[in-house]
């Protein structure tokens, strides 16, 4: 099954959505991420029966915390699937992608470009 | 252990928004255990507060940094090198903590980064409850070991009070009535012939209502 | 029995009559017309009058000075003091200004938690608690001194009291609890509103059996519902509260205009019922914003006149 997915993803393995903390997520847009998405297990499918429960936990959070520094809550999103499900692995991924087009690039990077520039790009 | 909430982030923001060069400052005590100021805690505010003042378009040094106890002075000494390059200091502490640390600091401006709540336990997951109001004379060898000043809304000595409704409190039903607890546990333990007496007036003098409160132990000073 | 105080109450109860008590809230205003007519309206058919002390946490004239109105109607007033607004400062303070105009009842109680009322944001104070303050006041009274050793010029002549819930939980600490009152000091109680009549008696049976209906004055509280809405909320809004369901839906399967007349009749017929309770020494009826039907209530239970002391 050769599925495409867009391109500008970066895939970042964990063992399970348990271990996606809000750190890391805000990490992600800090270091210029455009969009985040989680991808867990069904719900109540967790082989660590509540893995995927802390991460809906966390994305909430991060949502939150988004909205209040402006980057905005729809640019992070939980995604949940059953490890047999590629195709549907990558209608999420192009779905996100589609959503995270039309919101524009992350605006916290476009500003630092924008200073970066105007400072003559010096560091 | 003293439990905290994090305080809303547009507070903090308001409060350190006037700054160039800022310290998130966590404690390793307390508020870590209630997930409100320890090390991770302090990641996430200090990077959300970055994105926030970099999409404003300014240039900030958000730094972290997580100290043992802000209620010891050894352990705010660790920070004496680098506090000079800072304008202002948002500490996740407890109250007792960002006092402190602005007392060390006398030319730092120290910001709360937690309101600061009770002294209480982890009742579950994610749960904290009060139990202790710290009021200098305990009485808990009298009560069944539940404390009333603490755990009653009226801090009744001698309840439970008339509105005391299937084991919760008239404030709500997520209150559970303290003297409902300590009669259950007074006869679980075959001593509800000390319900019936009468707790004495208290002495509020090594409450709060006393002043300040200091211990001094003269076996310990140097 | 002889009396330690000039109280009305105390010498209708000496005497061996059954005494009846009612109530007056102040009004949310310094009006005292408001409080003058609802004494103007039951002065007649009662012994003495509650005054109560911001009930329900709600801020109201106070009720000391509400007292000073009808002790100057020629009423006989009760002071009802909370423990939640005053320290003990305060608290004996008011006791002596009550006792300066010859207020000479009192009723000490905790108070509803200030979150039900208009100032959900203030703090409360609980210095004492309702027992504690039993004792302050005897201590003023039977000893002259105050909570802090020294004495008073003229302790205040207070006949005193306090109020218990049968229907509260725990049940099984409900007559405890009255022993304990009674020990602070409690020389009469007024109960909660009383509905279910079969509970009321198991704790009076329960109270006599400890002798304590000897030692203090009971006054079964009793307020007329008027009308089905009322007692449901009762029942389930009210803390403490025990209101039984045939009580509800004998409202409840009345005409709405006539709730009103078969509220009062429940209340008549629980007056002529508990009349015959050993150690039910009295009533004291509780007319929530509907003292006018206070005299109609006391006349049908047969209570009325009022004995001259």
């Amino acid at each position: 099954m050769r599925l495409s997915y867009p391109a500008d993803i970066r895939i970042v393995r964990v063992p399970c959505t348990g271990k996606v903390d809000l750190i890391h997520i805000l990490r992600a847009f800090e270091k210029g991420a455009d969009g985040v998405s989680v991808v867990g297990c069904m719900e109540g499918d967790c082989h660590y029966n509540s893995g995927n429960f802390r991460a809906k936990k966390r994305v909430a959070q991060a949502r939150q915390i988004l909205d209040t520094v402006g980057i905005g809550a729809d640019r992070v999103q939980m995604y949940n699937l059953s490890s047999s499900e590629g195709p549907r692995f990558a209608r999420f991924a192009e779905e996100m992608a589609e959503k995270i087009r039309a919101l524009g690039p992350n605006p916290v990077r476009a500003a630092a470009n924008q200073m970066e520039n105007q400072t003559g790009g010096g560091r | 252990m003293i439990v905290a909430e994090k305080k809303p982030m547009e507070e903090i923001i308001e409060e350190v928004k006037r700054f160039e060069n800022i310290l998130v400052l966590g404690c390793n005590e307390c508020v870590t255990v209630c997930e409100a100021g320890g090390k991770k805690e302090v990641g996430v505010l200090a990077s959300a507060l970055r994105m926030f003042f970099l999409k404003q378009g300014r240039k900030m040094r958000i730094d972290e940094r997580t100290l043992e106890r802000q209620c010891d002075p050894e352990y705010l000494e660790e920070i004496r090198d680098v506090a000079d390059g800072y304008d202002a200091v948002v500490s996740l502490a407890c109250g007792v903590g960002v006092q402190f640390t602005a007392e060390h600091y006398p030319n730092l401006p120290v910001y709360p980064g937690v309101d600061t709540c009770f002294m209480g336990v982890t009742e579950a997951r994610g749960m904290w409850t009060e139990r202790c109001q710290g009021c200098g004379r305990c009485i808990l060898a009298s009560t069944g070991g539940i404390c009333p000043v603490a755990r009653c809304a009226k801090r009744l000595f001698n309840g439970p009070c008339g509105g005391s409704s299937d084991g919760k409190c008239e404030i709500g039903k997520d209150t559970v009535c303290a003297w409902q607890l300590i009669i259950d546990r007074l006869r679980a333990l075959g001593r509800m012939e000390e319900y019936e007496r009468i707790a004495p007036i208290k002495d509020w003098s090594t409450d709060r209502a006393g002043g300040p409160r200091k211990i001094v132990r003269e076996d310990l000073a140097p | 029995m002889s009396t330690k105080t000039p109280s009305r109450l105390e010498k209708i109860l000496a005497a061996g009559h059954r005494a009846v008590t009612s109530e007056c809230g102040p009004p949310r205003g310094s009006d005292p017309a408001v409080i003058e007519k609802k004494a103007a309206l039951i002065r007649d058919h009662v012994d003495a009058v509650n005054v109560t002390d911001n009930q329900t946490s709600m801020t109201r004239m106070c009720s000391l000075a509400a007292c000073i109105r009808l002790k100057q109607m020629g009423l006989e007033p009760i002071l009802q003091m909370v423990t939640r607004d005053r320290n003990r400062i305060a608290l004996q303070s008011d006791i002596l200004g009550a006792a300066a105009f010859d207020i000479c009842n009192v009723l000490c109680l905790s108070g509803d938690h200030q979150s039900f009322g208009d100032c959900a944001q203030g703090q409360n104070v609980h210095d004492l608690d309702s027992m504690q303050l039993l004792q302050t006041v005897r201590r003023m009274r039977d000893d002259g001194k105050f909570l802090g050793g020294d004495d008073i010029a003229r302790p205040p002549q207070m006949f005193v009291g306090a109020a218990a819930n049968p229907f509260a939980d725990p049940f099984e600490i409900r007559v405890l609890r009255l022993a304990k009152k009674v020990s602070a000091g409690a020389e009469f109680i007024q109960t909660q509103c009383i509905y279910n009549l079969d509970k009321f008696e198991q704790w009076m049976t329960q109270a006599r059996d400890r002798g304590l209906t000897e030692r203090v004055s009971v006054l079964a509280g009793l307020t007329p519902m008027k009308s089905a809405g009322m007692a449901r909320y009762m029942k389930n809004r009210v803390p403490g509260m025990d209101v039984p369901d045939e009580v509800v839906s004998r409202l409840a399967d009345t005409p709405k205009e006539k709730q009103p007349e078969v509220g009062i009749d429940i209340c008549v017929e629980a007056i002529e019922r508990l009349k015959d309770v050993e150690g039910v020494a009295g009533f004291h009826i509780m007319a929530i914003e509907w003292e006018e039907k206070v005299a109609e209530i006391v006349e049908r239970a047969g209570l009325y006149p009022r004995p001259e002391v």
